[in-house]
């Protein structure tokens, strides 16, 4: 399969498009929820803890409600081995209230083979019991692994499996924009 | 949707942590840089995090298998090697040289190739020779961690020395710590030399001149490369020497008190264990020409009484418990670094 996307990369959402993505995300998650108590937003590092804040901040904006935000890092949970050199750094794990009972809304940047919302569910369910566990992403990318779907999304992208999908946001990268690009090299 | 063509991606603004973990084996930390070290310290913060939960486990390490062989005695080393592998899934066998084949006259290298050959993937050692971890890391497949060997090095316990320090002080550099005692001898002063001058620390070593390494007695603060036979022999660390423990003291703000060995007495280093406690036994009156609030350290096993008051060791500068807490989580690090790049 060939990509119609250049190596280089296009931009596919903007700081605005984002903007809109994560207050929509953020009002869908209080109709879901039917407001927003007991709810927790759960950030996956690294860019998930960023979008967790930006979404609490969007429902004390509408609600008048404070959202409690936690970060987790998955690092322990991977099923996977990474080489020496690409192995991130474990980062700070804070759970933000005792999570039973709790509906914990993970948040990620980009959905994909779905490992690492297994590895995040494992991670949380170490904590205790919450009554649910919801999935929120900016992206979902596609090409499954895992019987896992999310239950708000930013924006759909189809991808080929050769295409990577780069979050950049302000807060970890200086600027807020989504673009797709080659990694296989072809032109 | 824009679709605007680009340029490629400019760096992030804000840098990705470093990675800057690239070892099979922990050996000393006398060639670490201190981005290394910070990688460990940032490891052992989420090690802390998962040893304070209600069930202190992860499944990181599962399905590894690390032995610790231990030639000479431990206590707080070896259980807190076995508490941090079991907190991070792996299965834990110990094996000790009495009761092992090594009784039998079984040579080092035949018993870990065999400790390998039954799956060993991390292989723990203490060894009283000066260097045989290195030996062994030569041999093996498998990831070896060095727990102590002879005078020579004890990583992770500078590691977790560091790690205390960095926990009450935050960042050490210019920082004066005095490590008192018999530095000769000692692998954990060693380590600690190293790791705390990679991170800028001021360091002090003191003790009587029969317990100061050769080297370092005739010493001033420098960093001389020795030429020996044509060779280059090991450069000495920019320590300041100093032979008077209320000098060494003044305005400290770590200070680091080792075990003395008794059997040091026999090789007539020592006049009396009577005569080392009156000139350097770590006590309030003495830390009181430290900073307010240095802080205490001991590597242990303590000899209450010899190498540090009683009252000194439970007081509230005192942070040696913490260092034994700090080590099993500093061993969660250092074995979740080393152990996830061993294939499986």
């Amino acid at each position: 399969m060939t990509s119609e996307f250049p190596v280089d990369g296009h931009i596919i959402l903007s700081g605005d498009d984002i903007r809109r993505a994560v207050r929509r995300i953020a009002h869908e998650i209080v109709e879901r929820n039917h407001g927003v108590s007991a709810v927790a937003l759960i950030g996956m590092h690294t860019r998930g803890v960023p979008l967790a804040r930006r979404l609490a901040d969007a429902i004390r904006e509408f609600e008048g409600e404070s959202v409690p935000v936690g970060e987790l890092d998955i690092g322990l949970y991977r099923d996977d081995i990474p080489s020496l050199e690409l192995r991130p750094h474990l980062q700070r794990t804070e759970m933000p209230v005792d999570i039973d009972g709790w509906r914990a809304v993970l948040v990620d940047d980009v959905l994909y083979t779905g490992r690492s919302i297994r590895a995040a569910m494992d991670a949380l369910t170490d904590f205790g019991r919450p009554a649910s566990i919801q999935l929120a992403v900016l992206v979902d990318r596609g090409h499954r692994e895992l019987p896992i779907r999310p239950d708000y999304v930013g924006k759909n992208i189809p991808t080929a499996m050769q295409e990577s999908v780069q979050v950049l946001l302000e807060e970890t990268d200086g600027r807020d924009e989504i673009r797709i690009m080659r990694t296989d090299g072809e032109v | 949707m824009t679709q605007e063509k680009l340029g490629p991606p400019t760096a992030p603004a804000v840098a990705e942590p470093p990675r800057a973990w690239t070892r099979s084996h922990l050996l000393d930390v006398d060639d670490f840089a201190p981005a290394e070290l910070e990688v460990v310290m940032q490891t052992t913060d989420a090690m802390k995090e998962v040893l304070g939960r209600d069930v202190p486990r992860v499944p990181a390490l599962r399905g590894k298998t690390i032995v610790t062989l231990f030639y000479e005695a431990s206590t707080r080393t070896r259980a807190s090697f076995e508490l941090a592998g079991k907190a991070l899934g792996a299965d834990v066998i110990n094996i000790s040289a009495g009761g092992s084949s090594v009784e039998k006259g079984e040579s080092l290298i035949d018993t870990v190739r065999t400790l390998q050959a039954v799956g060993a993937d991390v292989l723990v050692m203490r060894h009283w020779a000066a260097g045989a971890p290195y030996l062994v890391a030569r041999h093996l497949q498998a990831a070896v961690i060095n727990a102590g060997d002879g005078a020579h090095a004890h990583p992770t316990q500078a590691l977790l020395d560091l790690y205390t320090i960095r926990n009450h002080l935050g960042d050490v550099r210019g920082r004066r710590v005095v490590i008192v005692g018999d530095i000769e001898h000692s692998r954990v002063a060693r380590s600690n030399i190293w790791s705390l001058l990679a991170m800028g620390a001021e360091v002090i070593v003191c003790g009587p001149p029969t317990l100061l390494p050769a080297g370092l007695r005739s010493q001033k603060a420098s960093r001389p490369t020795v030429e020996e036979n044509g060779r280059e022999a090991m450069a000495l660390p920019p320590v300041q020497v100093e032979t008077n423990l209320e000098r060494a003291l003044e305005g400290a703000e770590v200070v680091m008190t080792l075990r003395l060995q008794k059997e040091r007495m026999q090789g007539g280093l020592l006049p009396s264990l009577r005569e080392y406690a009156t000139l350097y036994q770590l006590n309030e009156e003495r830390m009181s020409r430290a900073q307010t609030g240095a802080l205490v350290m001991h590597p242990g096993p303590m000899n209450e009484g010899i190498e540090i008051s009683p009252g000194l060791a439970s007081s509230l500068q005192s942070v040696i418990e913490e260092q034994v807490t700090n080590g099993v989580a500093v061993r969660m690090a250092v074995l979740y670094l080393i152990a996830r790049g061993t294939k499986q």
